[in-house]
């Protein structure tokens, strides 16, 4: 295939529809027909398309991909030890290619939260009430193009109150060896007062061949629920990534949400928004993007106060090497009855060589009067200053390096609650930088 | 211990250092006066390998290594230690952090293992108490939000830490008040001994009456004019720089 016109036809034509699907999930088959025909109406963004001028994605999408799923088996235990966080106790769901492997995983049980497959819980009126319901989802192409033809993925639903001992960690393993488009889908459900954390990261075992994948998340959470949500994309170079994360927050909930970018897929774009449906609610949006070679890393944000007396805080930094590019469009909507609105917003970047490119731009439309809000942007290089004290410290070039990275990114590491997880980027980040030097 | 020969050198094309002769040996406490611009703080800046330096000329010869050949990490781990005119703030590092991790690169280099927590806090501490540094300080951002008094103690228990064999202090007195100056002093003092050497570089004669110098030179126009004792930082306050400068002319027109 080589234009984007070939891989609308194929998504339309070549490859079974939704009612060709034979998965276990009839009850949600009317959502996904409904998808299908709203993603045959969007069709695919160009950069013309406003949200997108910064990415061309027609590029990503010229070679040729297949949608059949291959199925588990290839994955060993060994290699899923590659997919962990050291020293993080948690409980664990593993994805291969989208779909739950029980055996790999150990979920919670007995208690008031679940995790099943999405398809295995297509009856559940919770499930069917939220499924591809959020407002922001409606205009999105690929999240149109996720619903109709998702593999599978996962259901968590936390009950009235309820609480976990742990993390539950989610890792996709993706395997494929010839180009594949993966779609995984989980919707998060959170009842009152229910607090959960969750962790999502994902490694490819195979990079002779393209995985694209185009996930989503939907999470809601209903009255004072909690949710620690922690997405870590860090995989092979062979890879394309499209997200979509969007919340509904009710009264006196609380999200918090990071994304780690970190090398090595070619690109990632993330759609991250939050629907603010009830007063009092805190959004903290956490993110934190180390690029380098050709990497393109575009963050797309969207805040939606639609309701009085919410608090959002998003802080972005991004740290860039050689050809590598990144964009952050952050948008924040402050609505008439959004009074009280406490709204903030920050993308901060180090620019670590000559030909790394950012492209940033804030969105604020305030449409109530008293409101605060704020936003900012910064670039900046290197200081040589700081790296030239570190040095006559005795301290080496690269160790310098590393923690002027880490002092950088210490406002986003600083918020994980986890300790084994901001070990893990500290380490992270120690490799990224090793890496700089060494090339 | 430092031998410096002819050294010149310059900063995007000017000359700044014209022929220093130098020589420091151990226990000794030399002080470097002189007129604005006319060449300590290069003479610093070179000594401990600020890049944007070059040397066209001459040689550095510290512990018996040459120091030029040297990068700015190989220096201070072989022994040298320049305290910043304006030490930088670099949030988000903390104090102890980035003194445990200098501390163990040096030791790495002279193949020690790295110290024990245990260990290194108490090093800190007896450190932290020798020159007179206030502990709330240690667990904070390096340098971050510190007044100047306090940042420039930091580099006086840096200096305690790291325990160097020669130690430039680059105008550690200026824009200090009285106190913080005796306290930077006093803790300069206790770290005095027979196999450190101290290089002060000040503008100001009025440090020179807290840590009292082996030897005074006076640099000019990049190079070291004069040299003599103590009695020479207080001729220089009483008659001001004129008269050298004077002197320096009238020698170049015969």
């Amino acid at each position: 295939m080589t234009s984007d016109k070939s891989f609308y036809e194929f998504i339309s034509n070549g490859v079974p529809g939704p009612e060709q699907k034979v998965d276990a999930d009839n009850a949600i088959m009317p959502a996904r027909k409904l998808a299908f025909s709203r993603f045959k109406e969007l069709g695919l963004p160009t950069v013309k398309t406003e949200e997108w001028r910064y990415t061309n994605i027609q590029r990503f999408l010229k070679d040729a991909f297949t949608l059949a799923q291959e199925e588990q088996g290839a994955v060993t235990a060994e290699q899923l030890s590659n997919a962990g966080i050291p020293q993080l106790d948690s409980y664990r769901a593993v994805l291969v290619n989208g779909r739950l492997q029980a055996n790999l995983s150990t979920l919670p049980s007995g208690g008031k939260i679940t995790v099943s497959k999405i398809s295995d819980a297509a009856g559940n009126t919770q499930l069917q009430a939220w499924f591809d319901k959020h407002p922001h989802l409606q205009s999105q192409p690929f999240a149109a193009l996720n619903a109709a033809l998702f593999a599978d993925g996962l259901f968590i639903e936390a009950g009235v109150n309820a609480a976990l001992d742990k993390p539950i960690h989610i890792i996709h393993v993706y395997t494929a060896s010839a180009n594949a488009f993966i779609q995984p889908r989980h919707l998060v459900l959170l009842h009152k007062s229910a607090t959960l954390e969750i962790i999502e990261s994902a490694i490819g075992l195979n990079d002779a061949a393209i995985t694209f994948v185009n996930g989503v998340t939907e999470v809601v959470l209903e009255e004072n629920a909690e949710l620690w949500h922690y997405n870590i994309q860090s995989t092979i170079k062979n890879s394309r990534h499209i997200y979509h994360t969007s919340a509904t927050q009710k009264a006196d909930s609380r999200y918090h949400h990071f994304n780690f970018t970190l090398p090595s897929a070619e690109l990632t774009r993330n759609n991250l928004s939050v629907a603010l449906t009830g007063s009092n609610t805190e959004t903290n949006l956490h993110g934190l993007y180390l690029a380098t070679g050709s990497q393109h890393v575009d963050n797309h944000t969207f805040v939606d106060h639609l309701v009085a007396n919410c608090n959002s805080n998003e802080l972005y930094k991004g740290v860039l090497l050689d050809d590598a590019n990144g964009v952050f469009t952050g948008k924040i909507h402050v609505h008439q009855d959004a009074q009280k609105t406490n709204a903030f917003q920050q993308n901060n970047n180090l620019l670590m060589s000559e030909k790394a490119n950012i492209n940033s731009q804030p969105q604020l439309e305030i449409y109530a009067d008293d409101v605060k809000c704020s936003h900012g942007f910064t670039v900046g290089r290197f200081s040589e200053e700081s790296l030239f004290y570190l040095r006559s410290r005795g301290i080496g070039e690269e160790a310098a390096k590393s923690l002027l990275v880490n002092a950088f990114a210490f406002d986003i590491t600083d918020q994980v609650h986890i300790p084994a997880l901001q070990d893990f980027l500290a380490d992270k980040i120690r490799q990224y930088v090793a890496g700089a030097i060494n090339n | 211990m430092l031998t410096i020969k002819n050294l010149h050198a310059e900063v995007d094309g000017k000359k700044i250092l014209k022929g220093i002769n130098l020589e420091i040996r151990k226990g000794e406490m030399h002080a470097i006066m002189g007129p604005n611009g006319s060449g300590k703080s290069s003479l610093s800046s070179v000594l401990a390998g600020r890049e944007n330096y070059t040397v066209t000329e001459g040689e550095v010869i510290f512990e018996g290594k040459n120091l030029l050949d040297l990068s700015p990490e190989d220096r201070a781990r072989e022994g040298l230690f320049l305290a910043f005119q304006y030490p930088v703030e670099i949030p988000g590092v903390s104090n102890l952090h980035f003194l445990k991790t200098a501390l163990n690169e040096i030791r790495t280099y002279h193949n020690l293992p790295p110290l024990e927590s245990k260990e290194f806090l108490k090093l800190t501490k007896e450190k932290q108490q020798l020159v007179d540094f206030n502990a709330n300080l240690m667990n904070r951002s390096l340098n971050e939000g510190f007044s100047g008094g306090e940042k420039k103690r930091n580099e006086v228990f840096q200096l305690a830490m790291l325990d160097p064999k020669l130690a430039i202090l680059d105008e550690t007195d200026s824009g200090l008040d009285i106190d913080a100056l005796r306290i930077v002093a006093a803790g300069v003092n206790k770290l005095r001994n027979a196999d450190k050497a101290f290089m002060v570089i000040t503008h100001y004669q009025r440090l020179l009456e807290y840590i009292v110098p082996d030897f005074v030179h006076v640099l000019y126009n990049g190079q070291i004019v004069k040299t003599g004792t103590k009695e020479l930082a207080l001729e220089l306050e009483e008659k001001g720089y004129d008269w050298l400068k004077e002197e320096v002319h009238q020698k170049e027109s015969v």
